[in-house]
């Protein structure tokens, strides 16, 4: 790195800073906002006082989410839908993924099974054909249609393929010399060699599932059934759809419980906040492995 | 050479994945053949009448539909436009900052908000720009009239985008900072012995070394331009921002699944799908051409 101490080099530098730090600020600043709001007293938060800090601190909002049972049910169903999700995703597209990584000369199919892949990727029925078939074939109102109903992330299986070809080959040879079946070779050589691109994309699958809100609301009978996404949807964001004019939605902007529904913002929030740092570690090694290729 | 029995177990792993694959993405390409059905769900796809492109030109005579076209388009391609400078220009702002702590800390809080979703956020927006929120409060202390955004037809693509690339600018800059490093720090000596300030080795040296990244980033984002995010502003219009919010996946939404109009909502589908498809071949025949690029 070149040093320099010139005052424009220094003025630059601490223009940089400052225009950074303010960036970085504006993007927090709005989910700071609704920790303060749902730590507030429900009158100062309607009447527009809160700004940056608690007005007449307070965790009531938060009880009144303790002796909620429809938001722990939705919460259990999201955290449900997450493991099972995860769990098949990962070994579904892992599995996929070592007989796409052969060559052509070891698996003549490879390529044709590739290009399906690729052709669901870039291609789609639309949403109404899509929800007409998992309805007919028995997903409706079950844990699996939020499970499974996103379909096969190809993607990622893609993502995976690149990595294991991008491994030595010596190392099949080896143990393939040594005995080593299609199972052993991908549990006990491949799996252990692509952790960081498995460790990126399960991270991703895990965000995507607790985040996912639409098949909780089309796939599902009712609020019993939503996972926490749907569910926060439905009262915190949703608007009546009739008509409505614009007094109407200044009154109803009034009328909603701002400090309730931002403590079930900030709820739902907390596993990713949580669960961020050690996210963060992966994916940026993970992404650049996907996307930059030499 | 390798055992031919291999080939058995390959089938094998394969099953599941092209099992689900099959139910969720194949089956559902065949139900296409709605949108050429006067469809009637009682009847099913099998025994529903043919009616041809009737949908389709009654899609055409809607007024509906020119409306969502352009919208959905519009959107996406200010989203596009936004998505690639503002992260490009953040790219270099930190590639540019010294102190290395702060850096760190500072890419950790950007790639934050990608991570949440649009149903947090949109919650979160509402509240922001509400009629009391902090963003009237800012523009009373500047003397301006507090705004209903959400009633304003006129101010809603602008929030869409705002708040999209808002969302999205620092994940969006990883891909730059991975080029970045591959720039040689001897091109800048060069530069600065030459008596290049550092605007000039920005302008000389970082930006053509991004080149090949922009060009890719751009091309490949062509295939986006009918896609303006449902998850977004489904969670954040109502009636009275139809008329410049309203896109295709949510119009599609509405119409399809709501209104019961399956035949129509399908076509408009459709036609989407069959857009994008091409929209998304000619990109990466694009990006194969001029960056060497390829999925697999």
């Amino acid at each position: 790195m070149i040093r320099e101490t010139t005052l424009r080099s220094r003025v630059f530098d601490v223009t940089l800073l400052v225009v950074l730090l303010l960036i970085a600020f504006l993007c927090i600043l709005p989910l700071w906002y609704t920790l303060a709001v749902s730590l507030s007293e429900k009158s100062a938060a309607a009447a527009g006082k809160v700004w940056l800090w608690p007005v007449g601190f307070n965790f009531n909002s938060y009880q009144q989410i303790i002796g909620d049972r429809s938001f722990f049910n939705s919460f259990w169903i999201s955290i449900q839908r997450v493991v099972l999700g995860a769990t098949i995703t990962f070994v579904v597209t892992t599995m996929m993924a070592y007989p796409l990584s052969r060559s052509p000369r070891e698996f003549r199919m490879r390529n044709a099974f590739m290009w399906i892949l690729v052709f669901t990727l870039l291609f789609n029925g639309g949403l109404i054909p899509w929800y007409m078939t998992v309805k007919a074939i028995g997903l409706y109102d079950t844990i699996w249609a939020l499970v499974l109903g996103g379909g096969v992330p190809v993607f990622n299986v893609i993502l995976i393929v690149n990595y294991f070809r991008n491994l030595p080959k010596e190392l099949d040879e080896a143990a393939l010399v040594d005995g080593a079946g299609p199972w052993r070779m991908l549990i006990t050589i491949y799996v252990p060699l692509a952790v960081p691109v498995l460790a990126t994309v399960t991270l991703f699958t895990i965000v995507y599932h607790w985040n996912e809100f639409f098949h909780g609301l089309v796939l599902t009978s009712g609020q019993d059934h939503y996972p926490l996404q749907t569910l926060i949807q439905q009262f915190v964001v949703v608007i009546d759809a009739s008509n409505m004019t614009e007094d109407q939605y200044k009154r109803m902007n009034e009328l909603s419980n701002q400090t309730l529904n931002a403590a079930k913002i900030f709820i739902a929030m907390l596993p990713v906040l949580i669960v961020y740092p050690f996210l963060q570690r992966f994916f940026i090694h993970g992404i650049t492995l996907g996307s930059v290729k030499e | 050479m390798r055992n031919r029995s291999f080939i058995k177990h390959y089938y094998i792993m394969l099953l599941p994945g092209m099992v689900w694959l099959l139910f969720i993405s194949i089956i559902p390409m065949f139900g296409i053949a709605i949108a050429f059905q006067d469809f009637n769900p009682g009847q099913g796809i099998w025994k529903s009448t043919w009616i041809g492109l009737e949908n389709f030109e009654y899609m055409f005579s809607l007024n509906d539909t020119k409306t969502i076209f352009f919208n959905t388009v519009y959107i996406a391609v200010m989203k596009i436009a936004g998505n690639l400078i503002v992260p490009l220009v953040f790219a270099i702002m930190l590639n540019e900052l010294r102190l290395m702590v702060i850096k760190r800390w500072v890419q950790t809080i950007v790639y934050l908000p990608h991570f949440l979703s649009w149903v947090i956020l949109s919650g979160i927006l509402l509240d922001v720009f509400s009629y009391t929120g902090p963003v009237n409060g800012l523009l009373n202390i500047v003397g301006i009239e507090p705004v209903l955004f959400f009633a304003r037809a006129d101010l809603f693509p602008f929030i869409v985008v705002g708040s999209d690339v808002w969302k999205e600018f620092g994940f969006n800059t990883i891909i730059y900072l991975a080029a970045l490093t591959g720039i040689s720090p001897s091109l800048y000596e060069a530069a600065s012995i030459d008596g290049a300030t550092r605007m000039r080795r920005i302008w000389h040296v970082t930006l053509p070394g991004l080149r090949t990244t922009i060009v890719l980033l751009a091309v490949l984002s062509l295939g986006n331009v009918l896609n303006a995010g449902f998850d977004q502003i489904f969670n954040l219009y109502n009636p009275l921002l139809y008329s410049t919010g309203d896109i295709i996946d949510t119009w599609v939404y509405r119409e399809g699944l709501l209104n019961m109009q399956y035949g129509l909502a399908t076509a408009v589908g459709l036609l989407k799908s069959v857009v994008s498809f091409v929209l998304i071949i000619v990109s990466y025949l694009l990006a194969s051409k001029f960056a060497n690029y390829r999925i697999f």
